[in-house]
């Protein structure tokens, strides 16, 4: 077991104990001995990452930013060491009622906006905190609706979005956040009927998630992992059943700058810092 | 390329045309697309990030502006695809993976395997079938509407038993017809598709042949007939033969061949307008039935010759599996005398005698017939008759 790479993914959803059975198969056909270990929450995933449980954590944005700030705390390192193309240049977008007379970020005020879970960067954190840099500071200026389905997944549920996008359509809510693939998922299921709704905001361009390890990780084993990981062809139809469920049709180089939005809105909220001082002292 | 979505939603509409125009471009080509709906620069971006195609631009407008290049992953979905077999050529053992696909169509690589059991060309295929399809199509009956259930009619009560009986006989014997055909169908390859729609169809016929019999049973009476212990053993080993062809032989030649026989006599001395119907409307559905099985197997024999002593051996086995059951029960053979009598009266009785052992014989004669002209010989074919089940089906 000792030469085994040893993954760490969060449990969203069924499909995930498919998703990496199917990985573990397709290193082991390529000599790379990989297992797996699934956590319910990306908190539990991130304390087993630096209790030394796991070599390579499969983060939310909201994860790897815990693991770089606790990593920054123990003088350790964290990196992203890929994603999928799809995690890269994403946006969120804040949704209103055509027929509801709000027309810009102002109109905002003493509104009740829906957002996702509480720990979703693309729902709720992100949108939040653009909100906030124009001048709405909410709770104060408006009232966040929260819609959490599954806190501790960090939004990976598309549940909560969904539950505010009706919740807007039925006059609940002035406005609704979500990400924008779900924007155009929502309008083609029917969720957002044609017409009903136009979108207020566009967020800047955000990543997602990203494969992390920290500086103890075994290197060969880490490059190997890597490099099986780029090797994945959309043309091989064994890797597109995996990557058609994973959504992504090719892994990219990770990249750690797609994450400053987020960090400005934790840092604003400090929605992270008592569980960062929490294994902070844990592993100290 | 140039797209222009004019008004259109990406949502309702402007997915498909970009989609459309990316498989047009040339490699290295790039897409600019322009719109005037709100919101299409987001979910623009959204699908290109989906899809794996890079926005090259995307000024949101409106009117958008944006410049699309194509990611490779369209091309590569396509990479390893195969043709499942031509439209109009029979493979003679299509692939597992071909599942479900229509016959012709383009396979993506990777498609689930799927296990039928009759993947082989020679024991199910028949040149016959999408002519009998069509004409078993173009025959379908309405129940409601082809039997004159409304004509009043009047027959001694002995003779409405007797009607009754014989019917729930049929009811049995027509449900192991569609039993037997829709096992067999669920596990065929559909690259057989025309013999997978003739067996369909066959199947729907014995579904309508279970209707009317019952309708004409129930015309005058509140309760069916006897169900006996021997003609269900009979049909049992019908419904539990695993092999297609001895299957086929047994109940499509021998079986419902017999049923021809049988069914033109009831039409003929039917003691009413409604049995005469019901059993006629069944007995052109049958020489369908029959025609498909004489059809396969003669091709299956002229490419597998041993399976004619295959053929006898099931003949001999499925007699001395029922050599101690009883055979057709007694009420029926009573009832089908009767209904040739038209009465109790001795001279009457003595032509329906007459009468059954005539159909006895038409039946002995129709089966060695067909045998003959799948090319058994003379004796093989006199011998195997005579072996046929005392219960027809
Ligand atoms: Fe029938
Ligand atoms: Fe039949």
């Amino acid at each position: 077991m000792n030469d085994t790479l040893l993954l760490g993914a969060v449990s969203y959803d069924p499909k995930v104990v498919t998703i990496w059975e199917g990985f573990q198969q397709y290193f082991a056909e390529r000599g790379l001995p990989f297992d797996f270990v699934l956590y319910s929450n990306y908190e539990r995933q991130v304390e087993a990452h630096f209790l030394g449980h796991i070599h390579v954590a499969w983060n939310s944005p909201l994860a790897w930013l815990q693991s770089e700030q606790i990593a920054a705390r123990l003088q350790r390192r964290a990196s992203a060491i890929a994603m999928r193309d799809s995690d890269c240049d994403l946006t969120s977008v804040i949704v209103v009622r055509s027929d509801s007379g709000i027309g810009g970020v102002a109109d905002l005020k003493g509104k009740r906006v829906a957002v996702g879970a509480q720990d979703s960067p693309q729902a709720t954190l992100i949108p939040l905190l653009v909100l906030a840099e124009e001048g709405l500071e909410p709770h104060r200026d408006f009232e966040v609706v929260p819609f959490d389905v599954l806190l501790g997944k960090h939004g990976d549920h598309i549940g909560g979005e969904r539950d505010a996008a009706r919740a807007l359509l039925e006059g609940k809510c002035d406005a609704a956040c979500m990400i924008d693939a779900n924007h155009m998922l929502f309008q083609q299921e029917g969720t957002l009927p044609g017409g009903a709704t136009r979108s207020l905001l566009q967020t800047p361009l955000y990543d997602h998630c990203n494969f992390t390890v920290l500086d103890d990780a075994p290197a060969e084993a880490i490059a190997k992992f890597r490099s099986l990981l780029f090797e994945m062809s959309y043309a091989d139809p064994q890797v597109r059943r995996l990557l058609d469920m994973e959504g992504l049709k090719q892994w990219k180089e990770g990249r750690a700058q797609g994450y400053a939005m987020l960090d400005r809105a934790i840092c604003r909220f400090g929605t992270i810092d008592p569980f960062v001082d929490q294994v902070v002292e844990k592993c100290s | 390329m140039q797209l222009d979505l004019g008004d259109l939603t990406f949502a309702r509409g402007g997915a498909l045309l970009v989609r459309r125009a990316i498989l047009r471009c040339l490699p290295e080509e790039t897409l600019a697309v322009t719109g005037r709906a709100s919101d299409l620069a987001i979910d623009l971006r959204a699908w290109c990030r989906g899809e794996g195609h890079t926005l090259l631009r995307c000024e949101a407008g409106p009117p958008l502006d944006a410049v699309i290049a194509a990611g490779p992953a369209v091309r590569q979905r396509w990479q390893g695809a195969e043709r499942a077999g031509g439209m109009d050529t029979i493979h003679p053992h299509p692939p597992r993976r071909w599942g479900l696909a229509a016959r012709g169509a383009l396979v993506e690589a990777g498609t689930p395997e799927f296990r039928f059991a009759l993947d082989d060309k020679l024991p199910v295929w028949s040149e016959d079938a999408a002519r009998l399809y069509a004409q078993a199509a173009a025959a379908q009956w309405d129940p409601a509407t082809a039997v004159p259930w409304d004509t009043p009619f009047e027959l001694p009560d002995e003779v409405e038993d007797a009607v009754v009986q014989v019917m729930t006989y049929l009811i049995e014997n027509e449900t192991a017809a569609l039993v037997v055909p829709s096992r067999f169908l669920a596990q065929l390859h559909p690259h057989f598709k025309e013999v997978m729609q003739l067996l369909a169809i066959q199947a729907a016929d014995e579904a309508r042949h279970i209707e009317v019999f019952t309708r004409r049973a129930m015309l005058k009476r509140s309760q069916l007939g006897l169900s006996t212990a021997g003609g269900q053993a009979s049909l049992q080993t019908l419904v539990e033969e695993p092999d297609f062809a001895i299957a086929t032989f047994l109940l499509s030649v021998l079986g419902e061949g017999t049923f021809l026989s049988l069914l033109w006599f009831l039409q003929h001395y039917a003691p009413d307008p409604v049995t005469a119907a019901v059993c006629r409307l069944a007995a052109q559905d049958e020489s369908r039935h029959v025609a498909f099985g004489m059809s396969h197997l003669r091709s299956h024999l002229a490419g597998e010759p041993a399976l004619a002593a295959k053929l006898m051996n099931a003949v001999h086995k499925r007699h001395d599996a029922l050599r101690h059951t009883a055979g057709l029960n007694a009420e029926v053979f009573d009832a089908l005398v009767l209904m040739a009598a038209g009465s109790w009266d001795p001279e009457d009785l003595a032509f329906g005698y007459d009468a059954m052992d005539a159909l006895l014989a038409d039946m002995h004669t129709q089966r060695i017939r067909r045998m003959l002209k799948l090319g058994f010989d003379e004796a093989q074919a006199e011998e195997m008759s005579s072996l046929h089940t005392r219960n027809f089906m």
